[in-house]
């Protein structure tokens, strides 16, 4: 399967230079730029790792590639998201987000039902690859 | 004052002290509903109407009977009036405008102080505003434009139950409209075969299915059916692609036990959202965005019925008033206009919807039918749909238009690809992505938008079959619903 979170799922993957792109556009609106990283893929895992902090106030997008090829040398085998977040009052969260390194393999989800009363379901998405602990995953 | 209104020129004609109590029956004008020397309070209500009195009734005596009608008068003097402090509870016309390229009809500009209306009731403020007013024989026909609502009235309010940021956060979905289609026929599939619609739609790479606004519970699917088979699909879908996805499950119903006792079951399965229609009316809405805050619910409301009040410029209440009580009432989400789709909409007047569901502070703009500028003081903001008769080929105009912060439903749009629903469905957020990713790399998305869909339907086959088979398809009709001032207008409330 293919993950499909994040803003540009649907597309082939990004090329570093579309990456680039997307990461001034975050940078010329005052967003911060985020990179982080995960072994986990459920759609409700919002805590993703953080490869550092926040870049706050960088001018141009060659230092959030800088450190993206860094994050791919620690975490290549995992999914590395980049994201643009923008403090404006009312506002206060993320403007954008997007997946710019998966794994080779995406084995994707098993669907857990448990048969309630009346023929009510309760279900439990549960990602494959967390049968196994943490940083064993994808290799 | 504007280019091309003229502001009708009447003196006061208050009576004032013994004389104004004499028992029979008095101009509204003389009673004090006329008080063109009125500056009103930053606390005040102000209305705008467009008053389109009987042949021979004088203007400023009919925008005064609004004023009256709306408030304290009735159609004879009484003394009671002096047990209170009517002067304060007088609404207050105070200024009168010819309209623009409309003999007969008038903007008449009214102010009610704050203390006319109780705090977080929208009924309330419908039963004065447009109460029995509406009905008034002296007039020939009465619309309500525009509100302005004081902050001190928007604080009784709770606003949307969810709002776009924690919406979006709550869906992990950020930096592009969302996505969705209404399961069509819209009536008649039972719940096995409308969840199908459902999960297909889903798995496409949709966000959201919705229900129609007529699905409740009808012989041939009881409402039960429908959210089990509907939270098997989205679950399912979510399990194949790892995204968060949602269906509207429809809980309007007869009464207000009845819609609690659905959007219950609708969260017991799980679902992220339920919808309500418009017609249940201003109570009902309150108490379902209630509820929602309580369960983590968000709130989608179909505008359905508003067509029947908002459309015709002579008669009726506006949509954007519609769009600011319900952003108080505290919906989520709510149908405002596609522009380029098959539902009445006028470019700039949508524009204006979308600025009072978005925008904290919404300045005045004549030109998209903003008369007052409107502060929201950080009341959370309202995700405006854009639904009916859109598809795949308009991407670049919808995002161009519409902005970001929106939802765009594409209901014909996704199920009637040729090729099948999951088709349908990719093609749509093929191109959305596409336009996006292009926009942000700074290209001119109007201009180029088909050339930038064209590029990437090569790797998507869906999509050049829809573009090849809605390619022609356009709602090209003129507007009944159109702002009375050109761009460069300005005027001073």
């Amino acid at each position: 399967m293919r993950l499909t979170q994040g803003c540009f799922s649907f597309l082939p993957d990004l090329t570093d230079e579309q990456i680039r792109g997307q990461a001034q556009y975050c940078i010329d609106n005052g967003w911060a730029v985020n990179i982080e990283f995960t072994d986990d893929p459920h759609p409700r895992n919002t805590y993703w790792g953080m490869w550092g902090l926040p870049m706050f106030d960088i001018k141009d997008a060659a230092a959030v590639m800088m450190e993206l090829q860094e994050c791919r040398k620690a975490y290549g085998d995992r999914y590395i998201r980049l994201s643009g977040f923008d403090s404006t009052h009312g506002w206060e969260s993320l403007k954008i987000s997007f997946i710019v390194n998966r794994p080779a393999e995406e084995p994707g989800f098993r669907l857990v039902r448990q048969e309630g009363r009346g023929r009510n379901m309760r279900y439990t998405t549960q990602a494959y690859v967390t049968d196994r602990p943490e940083g064993q995953r994808y290799r | 004052m504007s280019k091309d209104g003229t502001t009708l020129d009447a003196k006061p004609s208050t009576v004032r002290g013994k004389d104004r109590y004499r028992s029979g029956v008095m101009e509204y004008k003389k009673m004090g509903y006329w008080e063109p020397e009125y500056e009103p309070k930053d606390t005040d209500i102000i209305a705008l109407f467009r008053v389109t009195p009987q042949d021979g009734v004088d203007p400023i005596e009919a925008s005064a009977a609004v004023a009256g009608e709306s408030s304290t008068a009735t159609w004879t003097v009484v003394w009671t009036d002096r047990l209170t402090a009517c002067d304060k509870y007088r609404g207050k016309c105070y200024r009168v405008e010819s309209v623009p390229n409309a003999p007969g009809s008038y903007f008449a500009w009214i102010a009610y102080d704050l203390d006319l209306f109780e705090p977080g009731s929208i009924s309330n403020l419908a039963a004065s505003i447009i109460g029995n007013v509406f009905g008034f024989k002296p007039l020939k026909a009465l619309r309500l434009e525009d509100m302005r609502l004081p902050v001190a009235y928007v604080k009784t309010f709770d606003g949307p139950a969810t709002g776009i940021v924690v919406e979006r956060e709550r869906l992990d979905k950020f930096g592009r409209p969302l996505l969705g289609a209404t399961v069509k026929p819209k009536l008649g599939l039972s719940g096995r075969n409308y969840g199908r619609v459902v999960c297909e739609a889903l798995k496409g790479g949709l966000d959201f299915t919705k229900d129609d606004e007529n699905i409740n519970s009808q012989p041939f699917m009881h409402w039960r059916d429908r959210y089990l088979y509907s939270m098997e699909a989205v679950n399912r879908a979510q399990a194949e692609t790892g995204e968060v996805k949602g269906s509207y499950l429809n809980v309007t119903a007869a009464t207000m036990e009845d819609m609690y006792e659905r959007a219950e079951f609708a969260s017991e399965l799980g679902s992220v959202i339920v919808m309500i229609d418009l017609v249940i009316g201003y109570t009902a809405i309150q108490s379902m965005s209630k509820w929602a805050r309580r369960n983590n619910m968000i709130l989608h409301l179909h505008r359905a019925g508003h067509g029947t009040y908002t459309r015709q410029k002579i008669h009726g209440v506006s949509f954007r008033v519609i769009a600011k009580w319900m952003r108080l009432a505290g919906v989520d989400h709510i149908h405002a206009g596609t522009v380029v789709g098959k539902l009445e909409g006028d470019p700039r007047t949508i524009r204006g919807y979308y600025d009072i569901c978005r925008e904290d502070v919404v300045p005045q703009k004549l030109e998209n039918g903003i008369f007052f500028e409107q502060q929201w003081a950080s009341l959370r903001k309202l995700m405006p749909v854009a639904s009916g008769g859109i598809h795949a080929g308009q991407m670049h105009q919808l995002l161009d238009l519409l902005g970001e912060d929106t939802v765009l439903q594409f209901g014909g749009g996704t199920i009637g690809h040729p090729t099948g629903i999951v088709a349908g469905a990719t093609a749509n957020r093929v191109a959305l992505e596409a336009m996006v990713l292009a926009r942000n790399e700074g290209r001119d998305i109007a201009r180029e938008g088909p050339a930038i869909l064209e590029a990437a339907a090569k790797h998507c086959l869906p999509l050049r079959q829809a573009l090849e088979v809605w390619k022609d398809v356009t709602f090209d009709y003129a507007s009944t619903d159109t702002p009375d001032f050109v761009p460069t207008a300005t005027v001073s409330v």
